[in-house]
């Protein structure tokens, strides 16, 4: 390839050229948003200038876009030289099993999880933040199903998740029940809300879909804000009851005779305990949710998921019931959302229309697609950076979300296929029967 | 069949029997693919009706089932003009595909498979088996745990076939099967479609326009033209029609050749 | 009578607002195939051009109002086309030929990264200005009801009129018509005939942020208020216009974005205007339901 195209360097001129293009942009797009802002002064807007920000700014994509031009340049290059060694390498069989690091990092990532509140038990924060961390997963992992294998664009996973929190705070404030009576109730209830809406609208082509579940997260999010008797309105519902440990609650001792958790296991009583316990618990379904999901996908369901993902045609002619195995996914998929949104309600004590907004949707499908659709893993890593991101920009404060979009921006530029691409095969042939090439 | 206004088969009628390969040839738009996807149930046929004579549930309409059933309940299997094989997943994993229903059935809305219970262990062996098995007589067993999408044409043509197989076809309707292979693939091709209908048991439908291939292992041949039958019957027969020879050589070349 | 006759002129105006915005989504969609997420911050952005070129044009002391309309619209056209380009370039022309997902998340990191750029560089407080147009014709009143056509809805619906007559010039008969709806058919031959497929893509989506604008101008003439966050709504609104008119259909679109406007206006005075939306969504999908392919989508045969 190097002898047919030589790489022409460009020369200083053209990368002067390039970038001071790239700074002219920067001033049209600079003008009306950083050059000028309008501010309200008494009853009129009053437009102020701020030229000098401008000039930074336009200075800066002129140097930055230098910058980047040549790193890129000399990163291509290196590039290219690597292929061409490659290429005079004898021609490699790709590795048949998956990367030894990639499942390394899985077993590593699990060990970490377990003992990660024993070395931080002190740190609140923490385990809170690794506790939200394992909420994205477990919904990372069952929009997976709906998403990465079987196909479907899902913009409403939301939904389900409100559907979970809503039916737990009114089981447990309304008829006093427990957390893990509830799991499979609002479980089942969010399945059931996944098939209402699957069924008339899974006949539809794939962008179509996406809208009408968008449009169904919309119409459950303005439900729970306006039917004030069911839900409490936008004030949401408060003191939702904490899930106890089989029955022994985290609370401190008190005289009415309670048995508490501190209590039974003779321990001085923390508030830390309770969140420690909440690790765990959401640790515990996110772990069923993953061994659940893995197993799925190695079943007949599974695997006819992922083939209506590749071609719907081909299953019709196969004799797979398309409709049936995309409601069975949807289903689940809105069912695992909704068993999310239990743990949700019961840790947060108090939920409200504002946890269900389109955002949250748009952010677990982030999550999905930069893991690497289908994969499990790349979904941990996704919500590892997508919920760990935000936290560390707390400094930024203004700018933490500027810098959250952008970061989607780039991850998905710089790795288009998501995080980890590899697909690990749902069956594979038994070893004696491989052919040696 | 009519689209609109187009009518794309009109009044034609033949019959494929059994352990044969029937042929179905005609110029291109002579809607031999449209013929297909009303046997497969991709299209409803405005008029008309097609019978499969089962040998276990007797005779079926299969233009009252929709495309999943006439291949679930018909057993009525086809490959497509432009391979469709499931292009991220690996050759084995297709095969498998192909056997959902039954290991579906034996999986019990998937909770003996997720507790893995013996019946659906055993089901589950069965079927890698059958898969196993139709890989090797197809030479396709090096490539088993291979993305679909990334193998040759020719090589992913053998994979549909096979992955047909393994659903158990009765009628096996195969749509240009050897186009884009080479003339020793396309021998091979032509032993294997025999060896299925002589041995296998099963009746195979075939669209083809290498002549080839046609004449060679077809026991009966059908010629559509506009969506008609211009003809009918054995390869040498049908050869030697007028009607056939104009079809595809046209008004001109054909009073030419008679001159 | 008279109030039906006036959520009529009400839900006509919106309509024709989300219309023009519905015309960008579906451009996008039909040319590469992408929901654009970040298209109703497209015009939010431009709706925050418009107030920042309005407060500036009264500052200079400009009082005629059809003169500060004109600029007002060409400059923050020119702005706005500007952003749309850069937004392509940037987020979703790297990820050409990638899944069908990447552009999606892509635009939604677009979509939360202009708003919080708005944000940040304009505040987070809602802007008003004042009402620049103002008055009305009273058409006439029966039982009490006053049936009142303002200037300002008039103004949108004739600009609206003119664009889409512009507009659907342009598709049709000018030589970028024809290579965007080549492209839009077959990208790879149209490439291999010559058309500069990149470039056809920057005009789309240069020419959906400048209607996006010319929709921001007129909201900021209609409402006189925005925040940063308008362009959600909207956004999802218009993309809902231009799926119920036939994801791919510009005069769909424009439908879409009308049946939306009256049945929002509908909804709201007669049965509650809290659940508009919901009615909104829920004659989406009943409409999908019957028709899958929108009002005046070209129905797909399923080529097998």
């Amino acid at each position: 390839m190097r002898a047919i195209f030589p790489r022409q360097a460009l020369s200083i001129a053209e990368r002067l050229r390039d970038a001071g293009w790239i700074a002219f942009v920067a001033l049209v797009l600079g003008v009306p948003m950083i050059g000028l802002t309008t501010v309200d002064a008494g009853n009129k807007l009053v437009v102020h200038t701020r030229l000098p920000l401008l000039m930074e700014f336009v200075a800066a994509c002129f140097l930055g876009r230098l910058a980047l031009r040549f790193s890129l340049d000399k990163f291509a290059q290196r590039k290219i030289e690597r292929q061409a060694q490659e290429a005079r390498r004898t021609v490699q069989i790709p590795a048949r099993s998956t990367l030894p690091l990639i499942k390394w990092l899985g077993w590593w990532l699990l060990g970490a999880a377990l003992v990660l509140p024993l070395m931080f038990s002190g740190n609140r924060y923490v385990v809170d933040t690794a506790t939200t961390v394992l909420i994205y997963v477990m919904l990372g992992w069952g929009l997976n199903v709906v998403v990465g294998l079987a196909g479907l664009l899902d913009l409403g996973y939301v939904a389900f998740y409100a559907v979970g929190a809503y039916a737990y705070a009114l089981l447990s404030t309304q008829f006093g029940w427990g957390f893990w009576q509830s799991l499979p109730v609002a479980g089942g209830l969010a399945a059931f809300f996944g098939l209402a809406l699957g069924w008339p609208t899974l006949r539809l082509r794939g962008d179509y879909l996406a809208i009408v579940t968008l449009g169904f997260g919309e119409i459950i999010r303005i439900i729970l804000v306006n039917w004030t008797e069911l839900s409490g309105g936008p004030n949401g519902i408060a003191s939702i009851p904490r899930p106890s440990f089989f029955g022994l609650p985290f609370q401190a001792p008190s005289d009415d005779g309670v048995q508490t958790f501190a209590g039974f296991f003779g321990l001085e009583y923390s508030p830390g305990q309770r969140v420690i316990f909440l690790y765990y618990l959401i640790l515990l379904l996110a772990l069923l949710t993953n061994l659940f999901v893995t197993r799925m996908r190695r079943l007949p369901v599974g695997r006819a998921w992922e083939a209506i993902r590749e071609d719907e045609i081909a299953c019709k002619a196969l004799g797979i019931n398309v409709v049936t195995v995309k409601l069975s996914a949807f289903a689940l998929g809105a069912m695992l959302g909704g068993l999310a949104g239990v743990f949700f309600a019961a840790r947060q004590g108090f939920i409200s229309p504002e946890s269900f907004v389109f955002s949250e949707s748009a952010t677990i499908l982030a999550i999905v697609v930069l893991g690497g659709m289908g994969s499990q893993l790349g979904v941990v890593l996704a919500s590892l950076v997508l919920v760990l991101l935000p936290e560390i920009g707390r400094d930024f404060a203004e700018y933490r979300m500027l810098l959250f979009g952008m970061a989607m921006i780039l991850i998905m530029v710089w790795r288009p296929g998501g995080l980890l691409v590899r697909r690990e095969p749902a069956i594979m042939a038994p070893a004696p029967m491989q052919a040696r090439p | 069949m009519r689209f609109g206004g187009l009518t794309a088969i009109d009044e034609l009628s033949f019959a494929a029997p059994v352990r044969q390969i029937t042929s179905i040839i005609g110029p291109n738009g002579a809607g031999k693919t449209t013929l297909f996807n009303c046997i497969t149930g991709f299209y409803r046929p405005s008029a008309g009706s097609i019978v499969l004579a089962h040998p276990v549930r007797g005779s079926l309409r299969l233009e009252t089932l929709e495309s999943h059933r006439v291949a679930r309940e018909a057993q009525v299997l086809r490959t497509f003009q432009n391979t469709r094989l499931f292009p991220k997943m690996t050759v084995l994993e297709n095969m498998i595909v192909a056997q959902h229903n039954a290991l579906q059935a034996a999986s019990f809305f998937s909770l003996a498979g997720l507790f893995k219970l013996r019946r659906y262990r055993l089901a589950e062996k069965q079927a890698l088996e059958q898969a196993m098995s139709w890989l090797q007589r197809l030479k396709l067993l090096e490539f088993a745990n291979i993305a679909a999408g990334v193998l040759p044409y020719g090589t992913q043509r053998r994979v549909e076939i096979g992955r047909a197989m393994c659903a158990d076809p009765v009628l096996l309707c195969l749509d240009e099967p050897a186009a884009g292979l080479n003339p020793r693939e396309s021998a091979e091709l032509n032993d294997l479609l025999l060896e299925l209908s002589r041995e296998s048991g099963i009746s195979v439908l075939l669209i083809e326009h290498d002549m080839n291939v046609v004449m060679k292992i077809s026991d009966h041949i059908v010629v559509l033209n506009y969506g008609r039958k211009i003809a009918e019957g054995a390869p040498l027969l049908v050869r030697k029609d007028p009607h056939v020879v104009k079809a595809y050589l046209g008004e001109e070349d054909f009073q030419e050749q008679r001159a | 009578m008279a109030s039906i006759i006036q959520q009529l002129i009400n839900g006509l105006t919106l309509g024709s607002i989300y219309g023009l915005i519905a015309i960008g989504y579906t451009m996008v969609y039909g040319i590469i195939g992408m929901i654009n997420f970040a298209h109703g911050d497209i015009y939010m952005v431009s709706a925050f051009i418009a107030v920042t070129c309005f407060t500036l044009l009264a500052a200079a002391g400009i009082s005629s109002v059809p003169l500060a309309l004109l600029i007002v619209l060409a400059v923050t056209v020119a702005f706005t086309s500007v952003f749309g380009w850069s937004v392509e370039r940037t987020a979703y022309r790297p990820l050409r030929g990638s899944t069908r997902l990447a552009p999606l998340i892509s635009s939604i990191g677009m979509s939360i990264f202009l708003q919080n750029m708005v944000q940040v560089t304009q505040g987070a407080r809602v802007k008003s200005i004042p009402p620049i147009i103002t008055g009305g014709i009273d058409l006439f009143t029966r039982d009490g009801f006053n049936v009142h056509l303002a200037y300002s809805q008039i103004i949108i619906v004739m600009v609206t009129v003119a664009l889409m007559a512009v507009f659907t010039w342009l598709i049709t008969q000018t030589s970028f018509g024809r290579q965007q709806r080549a492209c839009e058919q077959d990208r790879t031959m149209a490439m291999l005939l010559g058309i500069d497929v990149d470039r056809t893509i920057s005009l789309t989506f240069m020419i959906g942020a400048a209607l996006a604008a010319v929709a921001g101008v007129l909201v900021t003439v209609y409402y006189g208020v925005i925040d940063f966050y308008i362009g959600f709504g909207a956004g999802i609104k218009a993309f809902t216009a231009a799926v119920l008119g036939g994801i791919g259909s510009l005069p769909g679109a424009m439908l879409g974005g009308l049946v939306i406007g009256l049945i929002e206006a509908f909804w709201a005075a007669y049965l509650s205007a809290e659940y508009k939306d919901v009615a909104t969504f829920s004659i989406l999908i009943l409409v999908l339901m019957f028709r899958p392919n929108g009002l005046l989508g070209r129905p797909e045969v399923e080529k097998v």
